[in-house]
């Protein structure tokens, strides 16, 4: 197994037993990610040398008789929604095309302590908005299965580098599923853990009640470990969990038996290619020998899970984004004559029709005489929609669905129906709304594909979800067909 | 047609914080431009609020001293709009839950007392500056030390009728603040600041008539100037047979006078909705009870001792402790023996007028307490006459000479001394042969003349006392 295609875990028992340097891991990462840059396009940014001198430290440390930690020198990439200083943070937009943030993000400060080695900041939809990275100002990622789709988004940019063997895992962000579905898109794992569980200082916003940071990985181990890392109360996001720190891992390797996994009665598996369909069940007749018992629940509000997130997301969105205005940092127009124009034109200029598409939508959602039809309303939607989580995850210790109603799409093929997009959402947002962990596990392939399996769990269970997680993995043992490149 | 005028005001306190409301900031005035700034309280993306624990506590206490319902379930919420001194583009404010609701405060006019009630305070951030000075005349700067600063947002039911009970009203919020503790209360570097709502309506009507908000009140004379300039721009326009405009109007103070600002009709729409970065404010019944069992002297309370204590009158007593400094002054003095109804009268009386024709104010007064002492006093022991005082207090207030000093630099020393007091009773006797006759034909009311002849003769440094007691004595003995 190549070195850039072998999990962390994995990497790191191995540099223990002295079978291989840190600096040889980073290598093969760095040289993988230069020679198939070019055709992926799943950075806006590289720092091989970052990555390099990280690795270099490691095996200093090491050699002087130091414990490593599993991720100290190991090459990983970060979306390029995260401050980090020294780098630009552009989020996928023209208007931010060089802002370079004082600052640094919690996710990376703690990734920076566990003495990870930043390889890039890995493309995205602009601002987090889409599901395939073409809404990228930078143009879009490809997806290593096949160049002529899309890695998913908008933390495509991530899942084609983990995919690749650009960056041994990454971090994403997902606020309607933008971990989950590119995850699934690229054959990876992906978890977006519970809202408040990571902290989103330095995280430019999207829509901040749903915005989630988690980990991308080539397997389950690998993402608990990540999470480990990145988990944790920050001061400075007040909507940061006070929960105890916890080792995702340790569940890791308990079996399946008489463990209870739920189906939504309500889910509407018409609107799924029957490739994914198939994909599932047979995902769920696995999860059946292995001694789970498959339990139906009823989710009855989630048909309107959709709707009530485009709403809500769109609002926060309209106002989270009003700061970039061109008065004080990034995109300014030039020919501007007056304040009027001044905000018209920078914004005009600088943000990309997605973006300008949900800042209306949002505008218009909390504007006088719309707020209650809208907002209030989504708001009401969303309790119900949570309690009604709540309630299942008193029968079940997980739920099963598809990730994605399709496996990876063709670049270009959803060009101009924002709608479809938004639908094909379906299956990711509800976890976002209720505020629960979801997990995105390799399922199988639908032909040259990959396609996986979503498992939600209740507030604060990541450790159940991932010791879930990874028993399904093992049984599955999913042999994977060659990348294209 | 009489007309009845209704007026709110929306009065914002800066608190006095050391840091700012969402962010560690300094709270402070008066630095170079942008020097007070981080990633937070200049909306960089990714940067996050987080509630000032202390400015929480401030909104409670003012809620407390004012009688208001405290909520437990109180909200953030954004205010939205575009503004180069709003570097978010969005105010962090509250909406539907304001921390505070349903209060009221009691104010005193020469009507009487009456009560005026709070219909919320809200806790929220301050903007920035623009500065249209610099470099590039055709520039504007943007200063953001100020964005972020917390203020309290108190707003009074329309239970004003006139431009005196506003400015009390405004007193009284300022003497809750001060005496809080929580704001600094210095209205010209913008501590304290007023909106105010104004409408017409003819007397006996129950509607309320279309109202006007006249911005950038920021001194009680200008609340009063900006109402009194409101009510009489309505009431003509009424009688004009025209129609109020429903508008947002900007005080020009140099010109006395406002201009209309914007009409409804290109008013913002805020688009208010829960602020998400920040959860509800919680906080326990416990800490709502020990800052209630902290909370100082307030200004009614302080009003009732003094009443209690010196023996004043409810008015004099309200006047006193409106300022918190005027009631500190005047405790200070008579604490050192001065009689308290003198230093009352004094301090609402000569001092309250130099005050106001020097535009200057207790804090920067001159006279101590103790040298105000000092002259009463004086005028105790007969070495002034209360005439004399007036001279002296004038000098005492220019140039903070001690009175003593004062009194023997301008020679203004009383003259009790009998035998001196006798020489120009029979002096001015002498002078006067005609009146002198009169006089003792019967014609009373000279007795008088000859007082205030001999009060010349002595430079009115004469004892009153003694030259009545002479004038009566030699002017009888004939």
């Amino acid at each position: 197994m190549k070195l850039y295609h072998t999990p962390i875990h994995l990497l790191h028992q191995q540099r223990q037993k002295g079978q291989v340097s840190t600096l040889e891991i980073a290598q093969a990462v760095v040289g993988r990610m230069q020679a198939t840059e070019g055709q992926l396009h799943s950075f806006l940014s590289t720092y091989p040398d970052r990555a390099l001198e990280a690795a270099k430290q490691a095996d200093q440390k090491q050699a002087q008789g130091a414990q490593l930690g599993p991720l100290e020198g190991m090459p990983i990439a970060v979306k390029d929604i995260f401050a980090v200083p020294g780098t630009r943070t552009t989020c996928g937009s023209k208007y931010l095309e060089n802002f370079v943030a004082p600052y640094e993000s919690g996710v990376t400060g703690k990734l920076a302590e566990a003495g990870y080695g930043l390889v890039g900041k890995t493309n995205m939809d602009e601002f987090a908005m889409g599901s395939g990275t073409e809404n990228s100002a930078f143009g879009p990622s490809k997806n290593p299965w096949d160049l002529s789709k899309v890695p998913g988004g908008s933390s495509g940019g991530s899942a084609s580098a983990v995919a690749a063997g650009q960056a041994l895992a990454a971090i994403g962000t997902d606020t309607g599923g933008s971990i989950r579905q590119p995850a699934s898109f690229t054959g990876i794992v992906g978890i977006k853990p519970t809202y408040g569980r990571v902290s989103r200082w330095g995280m430019v916003a999207f829509a901040s009640s749903l915005d989630q940071a988690g980990p991308m990985t080539q397997d389950v181990t690998d993402a608990a470990l990540l999470l480990n890392a990145i988990a944790g109360f920050d001061p400075r996001d007040s909507t940061s969990a006070q929960e105890p720190a916890t080792d995702f891992t340790a569940r890791l390797g308990e079996n399946l038996k008489g463990k209870k996994i739920g189906v939504i009665k309500e889910l509407d598996l018409s609107v799924a290619d029957p490739a994914v369909v198939k994909v599932f069940e047979a995902n769920l007749e696995l999860l059946k020998k292995a001694g789970a018992q498959i339990i139906e629940v009823s989710l009855p509000n989630i048909a309107h899970a959709v709707a009530t997130y485009y709403v809500i997301a769109p609002c926060e969105a309209s106002s989270n984004l009003g700061r970039y205005d061109g008065v004080r940092y990034g995109e300014r127009s030039a020919e501007a004559k007056n304040l009027l124009e001044l905000y018209e034109q920078s914004r005009d200029q600088g943000l990309g029709p997605e973006v300008k598409l949900r800042i209306l939508l949002g505008t218009f959602a909390l504007s006088a005489g719309y707020y209650d039809a809208y907002y209030l309303k989504a708001l009401k939607v969303q309790n119900l929609i949570r309690a009604q989580y709540k309630a299942a995850f008193a029968q079940v210790d997980a739920i099963a669905s598809p990730v994605s109603p399709t496996p990876a799409f063709g670049i270009g093929e959803r060009a101009g129906d924002p709608l479809k997009n938004y639908l094909a959402d379906a299956f990711t947002i509800p976890a976002n709304l209720a505020g629960i962990p979801g997990i995105s596990v390799p399922g199988g392939f639908a032909g040259q594909l990959p396609v996986g399996l979503q498992l939600l769990g209740e507030h604060f269970g990541e450790t159940k979800l991932f010791s879930l997680a990874h028993a399904f993995e093992r049984e599955l043992d999913l042999q994977k067909p060659p990348l294209a490149l | 047609m009489q007309f009845e005028p209704v007026i709110g005001l929306e009065v914002h306190a800066q608190l006095s914080t050391n840091s700012k409301m969402f962010c560690s900031c300094a709270n402070q005035f008066g630095s170079a431009p942008n020097d007070q700034v981080c990633p937070v309280c200049l909306g960089l993306p990714g940067a996050l609020p987080k509630a000032n624990h202390k400015a929480i506590e401030y909104a409670i206490m003012l809620g407390l001293a004012t009688n208001c319902q405290i909520r437990f379930d109180s909200e953030f919420a954004r205010k939205n709009y575009f503004y180069p001194d709003l570097p978010k583009a969005y105010q962090i404010s509250q909406f539907d839950k304001p921390i505070c609701e349903h209060g009221w405060v009691e104010i005193e006019t020469k009507a009487g007392t009456k009560r005026i009630g709070i219909t919320r305070i809200h806790m929220e951030e301050d903007a920035g500056k623009l500065v249209h000075e610099g470099q590039d005349p055709n520039a504007s700067y943007v200063d953001l030390n100020r964005a972020g600063v917390p203020l309290l947002e108190i707003v009074s039911e329309p239970d004003i009728r006139n431009s005196e009970e506003a400015k009390a009203y405004m007193e009284k919020i300022h003497a809750y603040v001060t005496y809080l503790g929580i704001c600094n209360g210095d209205m010209e570097k913008g501590n304290l600041r007023c909106d105010a709502n104004v409408s017409i309506r003819p007397v006996g009507e129950p509607k309320f008539g279309t109202r006007t908000e006249t911005k950038n009140l920021n001194s009680f004379r200008n609340v009063a100037l900006a109402i009194d300039f409101e009510i009489a721009r309505q009431t003509d326009a009424v009688l004009d047979g025209a129609k109020i405009v429903q508008e947002t109007r900007l005080w020009d103070g140099n010109l006395n006078q406002s201009r209309s600002l914007r009409t409804k009709e290109d008013s913002h729409d805020y688009r208010y909705f829960p602020c998400p970065d920040l959860p509800v404010v919680r906080f326990t019944p416990g800490l709502v009870e020990s800052l209630k069992a902290k909370l100082p002297e307030l200004p009614d309370q302080k009003r009732d001792r003094f009443i209690q204590e010196y023996g004043l009158s409810h008015y004099d007593a309200s006047l006193l402790t409106v300022n918190k400094a005027v009631s500190h002054y005047f405790e200070e003095a008579t604490a050192l023996g001065a009689n308290a109804k003198a230093v009352t009268n004094w301090i609402n009386g000569d001092m309250a007028r130099l005050f106001n024709e020097t535009k200057t104010q207790i804090e920067d007064s001159k006279i101590t307490p103790a040298a105000l002492a000092k002259m009463l006093a004086r005028i105790e022991d007969g070495t002034i006459s209360s005439k004399i005082a007036k001279t002296i207090f004038e000098g005492m207030f220019q140039t903070g000479k001690d009175p003593d000093q004062l009194i023997d630099e301008q020679g203004l020393r009383q003259v009790s001394d009998e035998g001196a007091i006798r020489e120009a009773v029979m002096k001015v006797i002498a002078a006067n042969p005609g009146q002198l006759a009169e006089y003792r034909s019967g014609k009373d009311r000279l007795f008088g003349f000859f007082v205030g002849q001999v009060m010349k003769e002595t430079k009115g440094k004469g004892n009153p006392a003694v030259i009545n007691q002479w004038v009566k004595e030699l002017l009888d003995q004939g």
